[in-house]
């Protein structure tokens, strides 16, 4: 799950890691106030999506006055921000972060991610802030600093000092830097974090070390023993087909195909798109409705995928083995019941009672195209799509 | 032979008397898999399926002299339970749960560091569908009846679509040693790796399928070790084609972040490994058959 650049600071800071002040706003009023409130002359309003390189599509804006904060906040809410990261859809900006503006002496990068080659936790620092960390493996990959911390005894404080001193930081704010790091490293370890990036952080001319930016991820598979953490999901900015799904319980993710389909099992669910797309189609999503597939979830399926306008065939997938396709044949046959579909479905059961799934599907009055196999499935789809 | 069970190993099952372990404890019973009782803390001495229930799984080592388990405990007690059978001396555990916090993960493998070699327990799993060595034991949660006794070793992070590969193979009348489903998550008890090392060892095994996916390092890891290491045939397919950079495929761990993770560069670091690519996931069978083939003549 990805939260929010306010929320993400707000947790960090709680962690010891310094920010400058800001607050969240939802109106230009608000903005204006909130501006006031924080003093000085120079701001950022920055708007709140879950995507980075939001400055490169106009997200972040410099302000030199209350009225160019207010004018700012206007422009930005209620918007869709597109960047190269939120695709063509782009996401709503609902809320926007008024910033006291930095000025800035050195900019640095900061990231905490899992390492699945060493199964721990790796720090990757950099001198090079403002890039991505692509673009800086890319650019200047001999600035990459990497530590692998271990997890059982935790981040050491002479492990964030030598990426500090690393950094090139000078001397009298080293142990300042060490705190950020080791401060950066609990909040990943405590709150079970998949990704924290602080990019930039910061030195400033004030000689303080802040977080300019920064982004969380977290393991969803955790979210039920981190209930401060689930209270920040922000559904606007998540595919509102994929919030309906995850909701009931199915993996979906939206593409931009036509060729819907619904398969059970992740593995197998790839493996089918592959097929899609080696037959010349294009595969509109990917779903997997569970290795059992029980009549519920593929009711739920049909549903989902009827909402999709995209979808012009409907490819299904089972590979029924202790959920036999029998079962899995009567739970399509009441699915279809339920919910009208005008477009071509071509279904494919493999595994167990392969052949009673079969004879219970065209035993009954639903319409659709029978496959064998994985090809044969595939085939059908795209060819039922030039109909 | 087979690798890390056969008829003789005796299992116990965690978290026995639950709806899940019983469902599958009694379809492991009738597919002919040696299981000599369960563990469900607070429900020892009880009998369930006719078979001894103990509050600790160290209580049923002793008792029974079961050297595998398998997990059916819920995600957030999934880690205390592997570490429980770690330190029993179970020497092959698998967890089949879905949706364990990687956090735990980490812990789990960190503790399991203690034990030597010859003392440590092999974790196979979490997400996964089991392993099965055909005509022999199930300790999973697979169809046993599309699994045909043979000499192919499978290992694959997806239940469904290892379920597939043995269907085709099957009707290509090829049989399998030992299937091994090592999970969908980024951090899993064991790699590709470690169960290409154990079917190089087996004397029955005459080559490997591996079923890859999107996503961090294992499958070149594997690829890497098979070039090095084996004599055997190596044959892979890796899913998800499609994907889109940066997106969650259901698996927990099937997402491309890092160069060499989507399945177009996996192929092409494979295929320089030597490794033999089953170029769709409809012709993993036959791929499999022609390596046989090669190989006799």
């Amino acid at each position: 799950m990805d939260i929010h650049e306010y929320q993400a600071k707000k947790i960090l800071s709680g962690f010891g890691v310094t920010i400058p002040r800001g607050g969240i706003v939802y109106s230009p009023e608000n903005a204006e106030n909130k501006a006031r409130e924080l003093g000085g002359s120079k701001w950022v309003v920055k708007a709140q999506v879950h995507s980075g390189a939001r400055g490169k599509a106009g997200g972040i804006v410099v302000c030199n006055s209350v009225l160019e904060v207010a004018q700012a906040a206007d422009k930005l809410l209620g918007k869709k921000l597109i960047t190269n990261q939120t695709g063509p859809e782009g996401k709503i900006i609902n809320r926007v972060y008024i910033e006291e503006a930095t000025d800035i002496k050195k900019e640095l990068y900061l990231g905490l991610v899992f390492d699945r080659s060493s199964e721990s936790i790796m720090v990757v620092a950099s001198t090079e802030g403002g890039m991505s960390v692509e673009e800086i493996s890319k650019k200047k990959p001999e600035t990459i600093i990497r530590s692998k911390i271990e997890v059982a005894v935790g981040m050491q404080k002479f492990q964030a000092r030598e990426i500090a001193f690393g950094l090139g930081i000078e001397s009298k704010l080293i142990a300042r830097a060490a705190d950020t790091i080791i401060g950066c490293y609990r909040a990943f370890s405590e709150l079970d974090a998949t990704m924290v990036e602080v990019n930039p952080l910061v030195i400033s001319n004030q000689e303080q070390i802040l977080a300019l930016d920064c982004k969380m991820s977290f393991d969803n598979n955790a979210l039920f023993r981190r209930n401060q953490v689930s209270e920040l999901r922000d559904k606007s900015q998540e595919n509102p087909n994929e919030v309906y799904a995850s909701d009931r319980g199915l993996n979906y993710v939206s593409l931009e195909g036509n060729i819907g389909n619904i398969i059970n099992g992740a593995g197998l669910a790839m493996a089918s798109m592959d097929m899609i797309k080696l037959a010349g189609g294009e595969p509109a999503n990917f779903l997997d409705v569970g290795g059992g597939a029980t009549p519920e979830k593929i009711v739920k399926a049909f549903k989902l995928i009827s909402m999709d306008e995209k979808v012009k065939v409907i490819l299904v997938n089972i590979f029924a083995g202790i959920n036999r396709c029998d079962w899995v044949a009567e739970g399509i046959v009441q699915a279809l019941q339920k919910i009208e579909i005008k477009i071509p479905i071509v279904i494919r059961l493999a595994g167990t009672n392969v052949d009673k799934g079969n004879k219970i599907l065209k035993e009954s009055k639903i319409n659709y195209i029978e496959a064998n196999t994985l090809e044969d499935a595939a085939n059908k789809a795209v060819k039922a799509l030039e109909k | 032979m087979s690798v890390l069970i056969d008829k003789k190993t005796k299992i116990i099952i965690q978290g026995f008397t639950g709806k899940m372990g019983t469902f599958h404890a009694d379809e492991m019973i009738k597919y002919g898999s040696n299981i000599v009782g369960g563990v469900t803390p607070g429900k020892g001495g009880m009998k369930h399926l006719n078979l001894p229930v103990f509050n600790t799984v160290k209580e049923a080592v002793k008792n029974t002299g079961s050297t595998a388990s398998i997990l059916f405990v819920p995600p957030a007690f999934a880690a205390d339970s592997a570490m429980e059978a770690a330190d029993a001396g179970i020497k092959t555990c698998v967890a089949i749960v879905d949706g364990i916090p990687s956090h735990d993960m980490i812990k789990i493998k960190r503790y399991m560091k203690r034990y030597s070699k010859i003392d440590k327990m092999t974790l196979i799993g979490p997400n996964c569908a089991g392993v099965i060595s055909p005509g022999k034991s199930m300790l999973g949660i697979m169809p046993g009846h599309i699994y045909k006794e043979g000499k192919v070793g499978i290992i694959g992070r997806s239940g469904t679509l290892g379920y597939e590969a043995a269907q085709q193979l099957k009707n290509l009348n090829i049989g399998v040693s030992t299937s091994v489903g090592i999970g969908g998550d980024p951090i899993n008890g064991s790699s590709f790796k470690d169960i290409l090392e154990k079917f190089e060892e087996d004397n029955e095994t005459e080559a490997v399928l591996m079923i890859g996916e999107i996503g961090g390092p294992q499958e070149v890891t594997a690829g890497k070790f098979a070039k090095e290491n084996m004599k055997k045939p190596v044959i892979a397919y890796i899913a998800g084609l499609t994907a889109p950079k940066g997106r969650v495929m259901g698996h927990a761990g099937a997402i491309v972040s890092a160069y060499g993770e989507s399945a177009v560069e996996k192929v092409e670091l494979l295929k320089e490994c030597g490794v033999i690519i089953s170029k769709n996931p409809s012709v993993m069978g036959e791929t499999v058959k022609s390596a046989l083939n090669g190989k006799k003549n």
